[in-house]
């Protein structure tokens, strides 16, 4: 059975938190393993078991992004993970400056880190694009359940934690 | 008639803190604790182990027969607590490796057993206070507490003779105190400053659903370093003043810190306290301003900030989300600490409950749920740190992130690199760091009699379920055959299996001695209830319309029941309760009947 299967949800890719949340606590007060403490051991067994699903369920398909993974994996596309390491050809450029900045701010260059700073923002504006294309593909496959939508779901996926990558360089630790 | 029904499945809920311990249950809808009992231990030089406020005396008599802060050894390895070792006047065998073990005088004991002494005594207090026999109960432990900790403390339970039916995270249990019939909906934060570990979780309230959100912490900073602050300090002292090192004098450096924690605790309440301390003729003498305690520990309290922040950041709520901050732990007491919380949480924090007895009274009501008495109150707690195994290079891959909800779990495929291979181990780590070297070693297992097989071909599931108690548990199969695979466990630290049971099954000894006294002790209970009612059935009209051969096989009975009470025969007891009762049928039927008569009489038809 799958996670959304399990939270008898259809296999969309927009999902309404609250909605979740609610099926989530229902269910746990269904099968959580403290309901079954005076119980036999196999039935105290099966309540972790169940119960480790349902956290599983809820944590896979609370986050978008681990849901949309989950989902393409479902319907049999390869998420391989190397693909993160080629440099998108349109951020060649801003990849090549955040690298330089970031060389310096190491090397313990002080003014680099507003430079750090600006290349966050720029980061983080397109990663706001992305998830916006990706709310729009979300709703195109939940409406057609055409695979085209999720082929393009995987695409912006990769370039996603590309920029999310990005982003977490840009996060130097204060300075004290 | 006269008898009385007891609830034989009486689930207590356990403190076992660094510096005290206590034991609360649920009595109808709310918690009563018992007093607390120091977490201290001493073997007498008679070979008598000592718990509690009689053990503390032997900290400075008998300092190499007496421990206190044990659980700061809970689920450690010897590497593990160099540091401590510093501090602590604990006594080490020469022959501690993954496993400590205690010299207490001639013995040496595993800081499991020492505990299970500590909560042994909080099981006879209870039993006393209910009188009943008490077997099952929920222990806490910090929140940031590891797999082997955890294990160490659930080993404890067992070895006192206890079913711990569940470990619960202690900030946590704070906050399911808290909770009795306050806010239904928000945002909690639970700073938790003990004797020795440091927690924060924050939870999320949600109509009596208590969720964990995220948690974080340090198993090695409490109230203790802000002893060995003042210590040091009053240490240094000595030696400039009367020129003498007494920090390797136990029984000097014993006497000194109970005056320092003295001083300490009066400094929550004042601006200055003192130090005095005589020995061998000398005083010493020292004024301690608050100025100068917040100048000592500033960069103790400034170590919690940082787990409240990344806590709060995983949790993925601001400061101004929170709507309320708990108080946990003796040292939440000083001032500054109070003030930290305020600023950081920019929130008045809650201090109504004694936060010495809150995580015991949270612990009481996770026993009510437990047991079936506390209803539509549910607790939802995370793991604190990543599981993870190591690969190739040292390596570690994630498989279950921490702050996942427990039960958690996750399913990796093994092969073979060889062919006809016939085992693989493999070895598990918690901890967030990328190299295995640089996690906690968990244990290493060995995939045992794979079928031999060109390299890669087998295909061995292992499932890691993370349960409710934040436990790792370890099963795997054949993929191709949906066999169950041979495994064989070895913890990295902490007791093997075989060592606990081989602790259990000592231990049981004992309790068949605990188990026939309190058998005896309750037997003698019911008997006062007993002898009470029909003395007092004894003095009704009701009496008077027994027989005289009656009255006298009641009389009979009465001291059949007198003869054996003292003796040690609990089967013999019970057997003179059951005559008295059975001979008392008419008697109690009589005693209704008068009831109802004069109640009859009472009333104008």
């Amino acid at each position: 059975m799958d996670y959304f299967e399990f939270l008898e949800l259809p296999r969309n890719l927009a999902i309404d938190a609250k909605d979740l949340e609610k099926r989530f606590y229902a269910l746990s007060r269904k099968l959580h393993p403290d309901l079954f403490a005076r119980r036999s051991q196999a039935e105290r067994d099966q309540a972790e078991e169940s119960t480790a699903v349902l956290n599983d369920a809820y944590r896979n398909l609370r986050d978008p992004i681990t849901r949309a993974e989950y989902l393409l994996k479902l319907e049999g596309f390869d998420i391989g993970e190397q693909t993160t390491k080629d440099v998108p050809p349109e951020l060649l450029e801003e990849v090549f400056e955040l690298n330089m900045a970031l060389e310096e701010f190491h090397a313990g260059a002080e003014a680099d880190a507003p430079q750090l700073e600006s290349a966050r923002r720029k980061f983080e504006a397109m990663r706001g694009d992305i998830d916006a294309e990706l709310r729009q593909k979300f709703a195109q496959w939940d409406s057609t359940r055409n695979r085209e939508a999720l082929t393009a779901v995987r695409v912006i996926l990769n370039r996603r934690k590309y920029i999310t990558n990005l982003i977490s360089q840009t996060n130097v630790p204060d300075r004290i | 008639m006269f008898q009385i029904e007891f609830d034989n499945d009486k689930v207590v809920g356990i403190d076992l803190g660094t510096t005290n311990s206590l034991v609360a249950w649920m009595e109808l809808a709310k918690p009563a604790v018992l007093p607390l009992v120091p977490s201290i231990v001493s073997l007498s030089p008679s070979g008598e182990i000592v718990v509690g406020e009689k053990a503390r005396q032997e900290l400075i008599d008998h300092p190499d027969r007496t421990i206190y802060s044990v659980k700061r050894l809970m689920g450690r390895g010897i590497a593990d607590v160099q540091q401590e070792l510093k501090l602590f006047p604990f006594h080490i065998a020469d022959d501690s490796e993954s496993i400590i073990r205690v010299k207490l005088g001639e013995k040496t004991f595993t800081p499991p057993e020492i505990s299970a002494f500590i909560l042994r005594q909080l099981k006879q207090n209870a039993e006393a206070a209910l009188g009943q026999p008490v077997t099952k109960a929920v222990i806490t432990v910090p929140a940031y507490f590891n797999d082997a900790q955890r294990q160490a403390t659930r080993d404890a339970g067992r070895i006192a003779g206890l079913e711990v039916l569940r470990l619960v995270n202690e900030p946590t249990a704070a906050a399911l105190a808290y909770g009795l019939d306050k806010r239904q909906e928000g945002i909690i934060a639970v700073y938790d400053l003990g004797g020795g570990t440091f927690d924060i979780s924050i939870l999320k309230l949600h109509e009596g659903i208590f969720e964990v959100l995220a948690t974080n912490g340090d198993t090695h900073l409490g109230g203790d370093d802000i002893d060995h602050r003042l210590l040091r300090i009053a240490l240094e002292d000595l030696q400039s003043e009367w020129g003498e090192d007494l920090s390797h004098v136990g029984e000097a450096v014993q006497t000194l810190r109970q005056e320092v924690v003295r001083a300490k605790e009066s400094l929550s309440f004042l601006p200055d306290a003192h130090i005095d301390f005589a020995w061998h003729g000398k005083q010493y003498h020292r004024e301690i301003t608050r100025e100068l305690f917040e100048s000592l520990i500033k960069d103790i309290v400034d170590r919690t900030l940082g787990p409240c922040r990344h806590c709060m950041k995983d949790a993925g709520v601001t400061p101004e989300q929170i709507d309320e901050v708990v108080l946990v732990g003796g040292s939440t007491r000083i001032p500054m600490v109070r003030g930290a919380v305020e600023v950081l949480f920019r929130a008045k924090p809650h201090t109504e409950l004694n936060p010495d007895e809150v995580v015991a009274l949270g612990a009481a009501v996770q026993a009510g749920i437990l047991a079936g008495t506390v209803e539509n109150q549910l607790l939802l707690d995370v793991t604190p740190l990543s599981l993870g195994i190591e690969i190739s290079g040292g390596v570690v891959s994630k498989i279950v992130h921490r702050n996942s909800t427990i039960p958690a779990s996750a399913s990796e495929t093994f092969t073979t690199g060889v062919d006809g291979q016939t085992n693989v181990l493999i070895h598990v780590v918690q901890g967030e760091r990328e190299l295995a070297k640089d996690c906690r070693s968990l244990l290493r297992f060995d995939l045992k009699e794979i079928a031999p097989m060109p390299a890669g071909m087998p295909r061995i599931e292992v499932r890691f379920l993370i349960d409710a108690n934040g436990i790792l548990n370890v099963t795997a199969r054949d993929a191709r055959t949906g066999k169950e695979q041979s495994i064989d466990v070895q913890p990295s630290y902490g007791l093997t299996l075989e060592q606990t049971e081989a602790m259990i099954d000592a231990a049981i000894e004992h309790g068949e001695e605990d188990l026939h006294a309190a058998q005896v002790a309750l037997a003698r209970v019911d008997a006062d209830a007993i002898l009470l009612a029909v003395d007092k059935a004894g003095r009704n009209d009701a009496w008077l319309e027994l027989t005289d051969a009656e009255r006298e096989e009641i009389l009979g009975a009465i001291r059949q029941l007198q003869t054996v009470y003292h003796g040690d025969d609990h089967h013999a007891i019970r057997d003179r309760i059951d005559l008295l009762n059975e001979v008392t049928h008419k008697l109690a039927e009589n005693m209704m009947n008068t009831a109802v008569g004069s109640a009859l009489k009472g009333t104008k038809i």
